[in-house]
């Protein structure tokens, strides 16, 4: 199986955040959900992935070539969603057009038009008097009237309806269904990802936590909760993100240290392990 | 064609699509939600001998979930004789006598027939009544 994206030991340094040693690669036709807290290196990441800064270390390959020795071939083959449209909103879905048909070589008009009518969006209108949900949709039109084999989502669902949301995640599911397209998708909404995700890569200050498929992740860890006597010191150095009331105590464990049956064990979700992780770091401080 | 011996591949027209329903809730994983709709799906005759199980892909789409966990599904399956993936043309069922289905089918019986047995011990039934009782049954399905 190709990867269509292989970043290996991405490097970047600002002053008081640094991105360390980011190794992650996405093969061909899945769809991998990219989570961490605010401020863990996702935006960082997927501006590196896209040239839009200049890297400290490392190398990013979209199809196997450098993201910056082949940078036009790879941009051919990329397609970018953000959180907020990157198109003048005094521009009407026509304006779009032309200037979209000047950077690709592969534009197909047609293709455009025909996406605009399947999602709904009035062709008359400017960009500023789109829905939001409806500015996600016209730049994955864009994306999708280049064939763009892989695509790169930074909070696609930000500020979205649930039905938008929805949507979306049904445009993905059809996208990657060929089998020959991938898509990187940063969220923090990850019930989002709970059913459509493959892969999860989890960020946390700047270094990778976990990359691999989702299910194993969600399997490695499980919920625990139990009364005050329950918590034996043994116990305690196995658990994360420990929280102590007065009647009992709820933390994370991983599933391969829980042995004692006494306990109340859930699974637990992407957000969970993400929130139990975190809390983690701040009981050093 | 690697299936020369396998089962005969063919689509299925005119017949209405298996029953597959995924529960967020049930805290069982989605993946074998699946494996268990199939196999019965598979042993109660609903699906076929060689009969095309829906692609990965358009399976994971329309479920909405993702594409490993239909992967995963369908190579147990393949795993335990229910169906074979054929690289490049899917999925497809085998037929109810293939030996490990035959012994899945069994195991079936042989469970439900233990269920009734502890059941006659509960009830004080002894073993001629119990038979008495199995010879009436059969009868009666055979009628």
């Amino acid at each position: 199986m190709d990867n269509i994206l292989d970043v290996r030991g991405l490097e970047k340094e600002y002053p008081g955040f640094c991105l360390r040693d980011v190794s992650f690669s996405l093969p061909e036709g899945y769809i991998m959900g990219f989570i961490g807290p605010n401020g863990a290196g996702k935006t960082t990441t997927i501006k590196l992935i896209l040239n839009m800064i200049e890297r400290g270390g490392g190398s990013v390959k979209i199809l196997g070539l450098d993201n910056i020795e082949a940078e036009e071939t790879v941009k051919e083959q990329l397609g970018a969603v953000f959180d907020t449209c990157y198109f003048p909103s005094k521009w009407n879905c026509g304006d779009v057009e032309r200037a979209m048909a000047l950077f690709y070589k592969r534009w197909d008009r047609a293709r455009f038009f025909d996406y605009l009518r399947e999602f709904g969006i009035d062709r008359g209108k400017k960009v500023g008097e789109l829905s939001r949900g409806m500015q996600m949709k016209l730049m994955l039109s864009c994306a999708f009237s280049h064939e763009a084999r892989l695509l790169i989502l930074d909070e696609p669902t930000y500020g979205l309806d649930p039905v938008s949301r929805d949507e979306l995640l049904d445009i993905l599911a059809g996208y990657i269904e060929n089998g020959q397209r991938s898509v990187l998708f940063s969220t923090h909404i990850t019930s989002d990802l709970e059913r459509a995700a493959d892969y999860i890569t989890y960020i946390k200050d700047g270094a990778i936590f976990y990359t691999g498929a989702k299910d194993e992740f969600e399997d490695m860890y499980r919920k625990v909760k139990g009364g005050p006597e329950d918590l034996t010191g043994e116990l305690e150095r196995k658990l994360l993100g420990l929280r102590r009331y007065s009647n009992g105590f709820e933390a994370l464990i991983r599933t391969q240290d829980l042995r004692n049956s006494r306990l109340l064990t859930e699974p637990a979700t992407i957000d969970d392990i993400i929130v139990f992780t975190s809390r983690e770091d701040e009981s050093y401080e | 064609m690697e299936l020369a011996e396998g089962p005969v591949l063919r689509e299925c027209f005119g017949k209405a699509p298996m029953k597959l329903i995924i529960s967020n809730v049930s805290g069982v994983p989605i993946y074998e939600q699946l494996k268990d709709q199939i196999k019965s799906a598979i042993l109660s005759g609903e699906i076929s001998e060689g009969e095309a199980l829906p692609s990965l892909r358009t399976l994971a789409k329309e479920l909405r979930i993702s594409v490993l966990t239909v992967t995963r599904a369908y190579t147990e399956l393949e795993q335990e004789g229910f169906v074979k993936n054929v690289q490049g043309r899917g999925c497809f069922a085998l037929g109810r006598g293939s030996e490990l289905m035959r012994e899945q089918l069994l195991r079936n019986v042989e469970e439900g027939l233990e269920a009734a047995v502890s059941a006659a011990r509960i009830a004080g039934l002894t073993d001629d009544e119990l038979r008495g009782m199995l010879d009436i049954l059969l009868e009666e399905d055979n009628g």
